[in-house]
C-alpha cells in the first residue's frame, strides 16, 4: 500500500498569527504573575510554581506546539509521559515519606 | 512508480514527538531529583537561590518565550507564502537564541569569579546542601544551554532552507519539526526559572 498522508491532502485551517500572539501575551502574564507571588511569600512561590508553571508548559504545549491541532494519539504520547514521570515522583516520595 | 514524491508529514510530527518525550524524561528525572534534594536541604536551597541573579532569569524567560513566539509565527508565514517575513522570524529567533547564551555567559561568568564552579575549592566549603543546590544548578542549566546551540545550529540550517525556497508553502515539516525541538527548549525553561531564580 502506498497511502502516505500528505499535509495537504486533507486541509485542515491553520491558525493566524493573532492566536499565537494572544497566547504571548498570555505567558509573559503569568510570568509576571510568577515573579509577583515569589516575592509575597515562599508559600506563594510554591503554589505558583505548581500552578502557573504547569499552566505556562501547558499553553506552549497546546498552542505553540501545535497538540490542539493534532490527533489523539500525539496527545496520548505527551499524557503517557507525564503520566509515568508522575508515577516516578510519586513512588520517590511514597519511599521519603516513610523513612 | 510515478514521479509522486511520498511524503508523510504525519509521521514524522510524531517521530519527532517519539524523540521530545524521551527529552521531557531526560530533564524529568533532574525535576525529580530536584524535588527531592529540595525536599531533603530546603534552607540550603533557599539560601543557594539567594545567591543568583533572578533579574536575569526572569529577562532570560522573556527572551526565550519571544523567541518560541517568532518562531511559531515564522511557521504561519511560511504556511502563507510569506517568504521574507518568514526569514525575518527566524532570524529575529535566532538572535534571541543568541542573547538568552550571552546573558547565561554573564551569569556563570560572574558565579565562576565567585568560585562557584563544579568542583571548585569554594564550593568544597560550602554546606552539603548548598553543594547539591549548584550541583544541579550547573548541570540543568548547562544541559539546558547544549539544547540552546544544537536548536540554533537546527533552526540556522532552517532559515537556509527557507531561503533557498527548500522550506516553502507547500512543504515545511522541517520548520515545524525544528520549532518543536525549539519550544520543548522554551518548556523546559519554564520550570527552571521558579525551581531555581525563584527559589529563595
Amino acid at each position: 500500500m502506498n497511502d502516505t498522508l500528505h499535509s495537504h491532502e486533507a486541509p485542515i485551517e491553520h491558525p493566524g498569527y493573532g492566536t499565537f500572539i494572544g497566547v504571548w501575551l498570555l505567558l509573559l502574564l503569568l510570568t509576571g504573575c510568577l515573579v509577583g507571588l515569589s516575592h509575597v511569600s515562599q508559600t506563594y512561590a510554591v503554589w505558583g510554581l505548581m500552578t502557573l508553571t504547569p499552566l505556562k508548559a501547558g499553553l506552549v504545549f497546546y498552542y505553540f506546539m501545535h497538540l490542539k491541532y493534532e490527533g489523539p494519539v500525539f496527545k496520548v504520547v505527551v499524557l503517557v509521559t507525564l503520566g509515568t514521570l508522575l508515577i516516578f515522583f510519586a513512588l520517590l516520595f511514597s519511599d521519603v515519606a516513610f523513612r | 512508480m510515478s514521479g509522486h514524491v511520498h511524503r508523510d508529514d504525519l509521521g514524522s510530527r510524531l517521530g519527532m514527538w517519539l524523540f521530545l518525550v524521551t527529552e521531557m524524561v531526560l530533564f524529568g528525572g533532574l525535576f525529580i531529583g530536584y524535588s527531592y534534594m529540595r525536599y531533603r536541604y530546603p534552607a540550603e536551597f533557599h539560601h543557594g537561590g539567594m545567591e543568583l541573579n533572578a533579574t536575569l532569569g526572569v529577562i532570560n524567560t522573556l527572551v526565550l518565550l519571544t523567541s518560541s513566539l517568532t518562531v511559531v509565527l515564522s511557521i504561519v508565514a511560511v504556511q502563507r507564502g510569506e517568504k521574507q517575513r518568514a526569514m525575518a522570524l527566524l532570524g529575529t529567533t535566532l538572535g534571541l537564541g543568541l542573547t538568552f547564551l550571552v546573558i547565561k555567559g554573564f551569569e556563570w561568568s560572574a558565579k565562576f569569579h565567585h568560585g562557584l564552579y563544579p568542583n571548585s575549592a569554594h564550593l568544597a566549603t560550602l554546606p552539603p546542601g548548598e553543594q547539591v543546590f549548584f550541583g544541579l544548578y550547573f548541570t540543568m542549566t548547562g544541559l539546558h544551554g547544549v539544547h540552546v546551540i544544537a536548536g540554533l545550529s537546527v533552526l540556522s540550517v532552517m532559515l537556509w532552507w527557507v531561503a533557498t525556497d527548500r522550506i516553502r508553502q507547500d512543504r515545511y515539516i522541517h520548520l515545524e519539526n525544528s520549532g518543536l525541538y525549539w519550544h520543548l527548549v522554551d518548556v523546559i525553561w519554564i520550570f527552571l526559572l521558579p525551581l531555581f531564580y525563584l527559589a529563595a
